[in-house]
């Protein structure tokens, strides 16, 4: 007999399932954040905000209220919740496009703001939902539609690094890691440390999570976690970049 | 440059997008910028794979302000450059377009339009009429052109680049997601071996000479000082518009002699108008029909001629009312009645319109 495995708290059940493709990767970045909300506690006071591009898909996942803004917009969307209602914990949801592209500005300024909110962004090396266009993640020599004869590096630059950027620009009190699906426990909890950090009001948070995208990769099950745990981590250092310095007792 | 990308013409099957990227290719078109958005994203795939077999560059930007500013400086380069966009990203082109309009930047811009307002659909629409013409703080001054069907996304995108660098004003190609996504047959040629001209491009900044001394260095501007001097350069430029007005403006007509109904439609729903008037006519109504190819300018000479000979004006359109504002801003103190057709963001067919058109002539 089959089993149901075990979905969040915070999650909403009428929702599922879920409308990514078979083996994307968003699915297990929202079922570590919705651990990580459970285990926090704080479902009642969460505010979810999600960029257009495969994230616009998790508009009505959680049971938590959630607005769906603009490509590249969720962020300010958020910082202006979270002004207004400093109370809320405000999460805003995006992929690689959306924020190192359309939206790097607004990240760059929440971050030097050291805005008091969590952002969530999907590294799949691609734009998703517009059919696997590059993104500022593409790999160098990686086929795109918009890259027919591979990433070149010398005319499209290097792939953003997303957390190691944040972390330059940040002050003491932000928080920004890098996980990946490949270990959803960990990243489990670098969003829970993410979020624990806006409840304390330290400063801005920030995880990527590196995430497969079979449809516009065109790989099997075993082909795109082989192209997650060994082309991707090769770049993309998976881990902690920056986290703030432990007060005194 | 390297071979030739159409030598003699052929008939060929193909999407809407792609007979632009074609049309780019024959009107030698030099560079594009671009940003991902549903319905044009295969502008920018077709281009990406024909553009370095044809020595063209293509830029992939980070959002579409930027697409719209560097084709601008692609343009003040004195490359034919372009861009492509749709729906939200057609929002964020209207920045770069304003200074396209202030300062008379040939840019040349294809809009494949989606639902609106915000992300809505990626499917189809005709709301980004009043956007395309009208968008940024100025007065429009720009060439629109609403085309119908595969060959005319190919013959006004050609077009589009020899009118832009003419008469120097920004130029767009108003399609939508029907036209962008449908396979359709149509020829493709060289207009070089039509006899029609290329667009003739020319730097307006990094020419040749040392500034000051050779040659009068190029101080270009888009801020004044005063309102009178805005208002001296702005009187000046509608006076090259008003000017270039009937060099430029385009319709079609059909069935107009008796017409006692005229249906105007543009873009794509003009087929489905086209379509009605030809079966009422089979049925003995005398119904005719109007389509405006040029939004910006709009032809309102034709139709000023035309409306006082109608009992009623059907206007038809899948938006609320951006044609219709149009219509009626031309035919300001005519007393003919206009009836609206309004579908925003749906498809219209030749059906639906004869059914309406009949219940308009009281059965
Ligand atoms: C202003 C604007 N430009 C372009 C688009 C089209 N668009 C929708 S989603 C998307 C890319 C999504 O890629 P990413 O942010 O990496 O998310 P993914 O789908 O990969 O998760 C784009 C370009 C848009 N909706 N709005
Ligand atoms: S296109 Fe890629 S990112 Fe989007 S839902 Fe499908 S697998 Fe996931
Ligand atoms: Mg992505």
């Amino acid at each position: 007999m089959a089993t149901v495995p075990k979905m969040p708290k915070s999650w909403r059940v009428e929702t599922k399932p879920h409308k990514f493709c078979p083996g994307c990767g968003h699915g297990l970045v929202l079922k570590a954040l919705g651990e990580a909300i459970d285990e926090l506690d704080i479902q009642d006071r969460v505010v979810f905000g999600c960029d257009i591009g495969c994230s616009l898909l998790a508009w009505d996942f959680f049971n938590v209220d959630i607005v769906q803004t603009h490509h590249g917009r969720t962020t300010p969307v958020m910082v202006g919740v979270k002004r207004a209602r400093p109370d809320r914990i405000c999460i805003a949801y995006m992929g690689d496009g959306g924020g190192y592209a359309i939206g790097a500005q607004h990240l760059v300024n929440a971050a030097t703001r050291n805005e008091k909110i969590t952002a969530i962004l999907v590294n799949n090396c691609n734009y998703g939902m517009t059919g696997g266009q590059m993104a500022p993640t593409t790999l160098p020599e990686m086929k795109t539609e918009t890259t027919p004869y591979g990433r070149d590096v010398e005319e499209t630059g290097y792939p953003t690094q997303g957390p190691e950027m944040v972390a330059a620009i940040t002050r003491e009190g932000a928080y920004t890691a890098r996980g990946t699906v490949a270990k959803v426990r960990q990243l489990k909890n670098y969003l829970k440390k993410a979020l624990q950090n806006q409840l304390e009001g330290k400063g801005f948070s920030f995880v990527e999570a590196l995430s497969g995208c079979p449809t516009n990769w065109s790989t099997n099950a075993k082909a795109t976690w082989a192209f997650l745990e060994e082309n991707m981590t090769k770049y993309f250092k998976v881990g902690e970049v920056k986290v703030p310095v432990k007060e005194e007792e | 440059m390297a071979e030739k990308p159409i030598t003699d013409e052929k008939r060929v099957f193909m999407t809407g997008n792609e007979a632009v990227a074609w049309a780019a290719l024959a009107a030698e078109a030099e560079i594009m910028y671009g940003y991902p958005i549903t319905p044009q994203n295969e502008i920018m795939h077709y281009w990406t794979r024909l553009a370095p077999k044809y020595k063209r560059k293509f830029l992939q930007t980070e959002d579409e302000i930027s697409a719209g500013f560097t084709t601008c400086g692609g343009v003040l380069a004195g490359k034919r450059a372009f861009t492509a966009t749709a729906g939200p990203g057609n929002v964020l082109m209207q920045e770069a377009m304003s200074m396209a309009e202030m300062m008379r930047i040939p840019t040349v811009v294809v809009v494949q339009q989606r639902g609106g307002p915000s992300t809505a659909t990626v499917i189809y629409s005709q709301q980004e009429t009043t956007l395309t013409c009208f968008g940024g703080n100025g007065e429009g001054l720009r060439l629109v052109y609403s085309t119908s069907s595969h060959q005319e996304l190919f013959d006004y995108t050609i077009k589009a680049f020899y009118m832009a660098w003419k008469y120097r004003f920004p130029t767009f190609v108003l399609g939508d997601g029907y036209q962008a996504k449908m396979r359709e047959s149509l020829y493709l040629y060289n207009p070089i071996e039509k006899g029609m001209p290329l667009a003739e491009s020319y730097p307006f900044l990094g020419q040749e000479g040392r500034p000051g001394v050779e040659r009068e260095p190029s101080h270009l501007r888009n801020t004044y000082n005063t309102e009178e001097e805005l208002y001296q350069i702005i009187s000046g430029y509608v006076e090259d518009y008003e000017r270039m007005i009937p060099e430029v403006v385009e319709y079609q007509v059909s069935d107009l002699e008796d017409a006692e109904i005229v249906v105007i439609a543009h873009g794509i729903v003009s087929r489905a108008a086209r379509e009605a008037v030809k079966v009422l006519r089979q049925e003995g109504r005398k119904v005719g029909y109007f389509r405006p190819i040029t939004l910006r300018p709009f032809p309102t000479g034709k139709l000023r001629e035309i409306a006082p000979k109608a009992k009623k004006l059907v206007v038809a359109e899948s938006a609320q009312g951006q044609l219709f504002k149009l219509v009626q801003e031309a035919l300001y103190g005519e007393t003919v009645p206009l009836e609206p057709y309004f579908k925003p963001g749906l498809g219209i067919t030749g059906e639906e319109l004869v059914e309406f058109l009949q219940s308009n002539f009281g059965q």
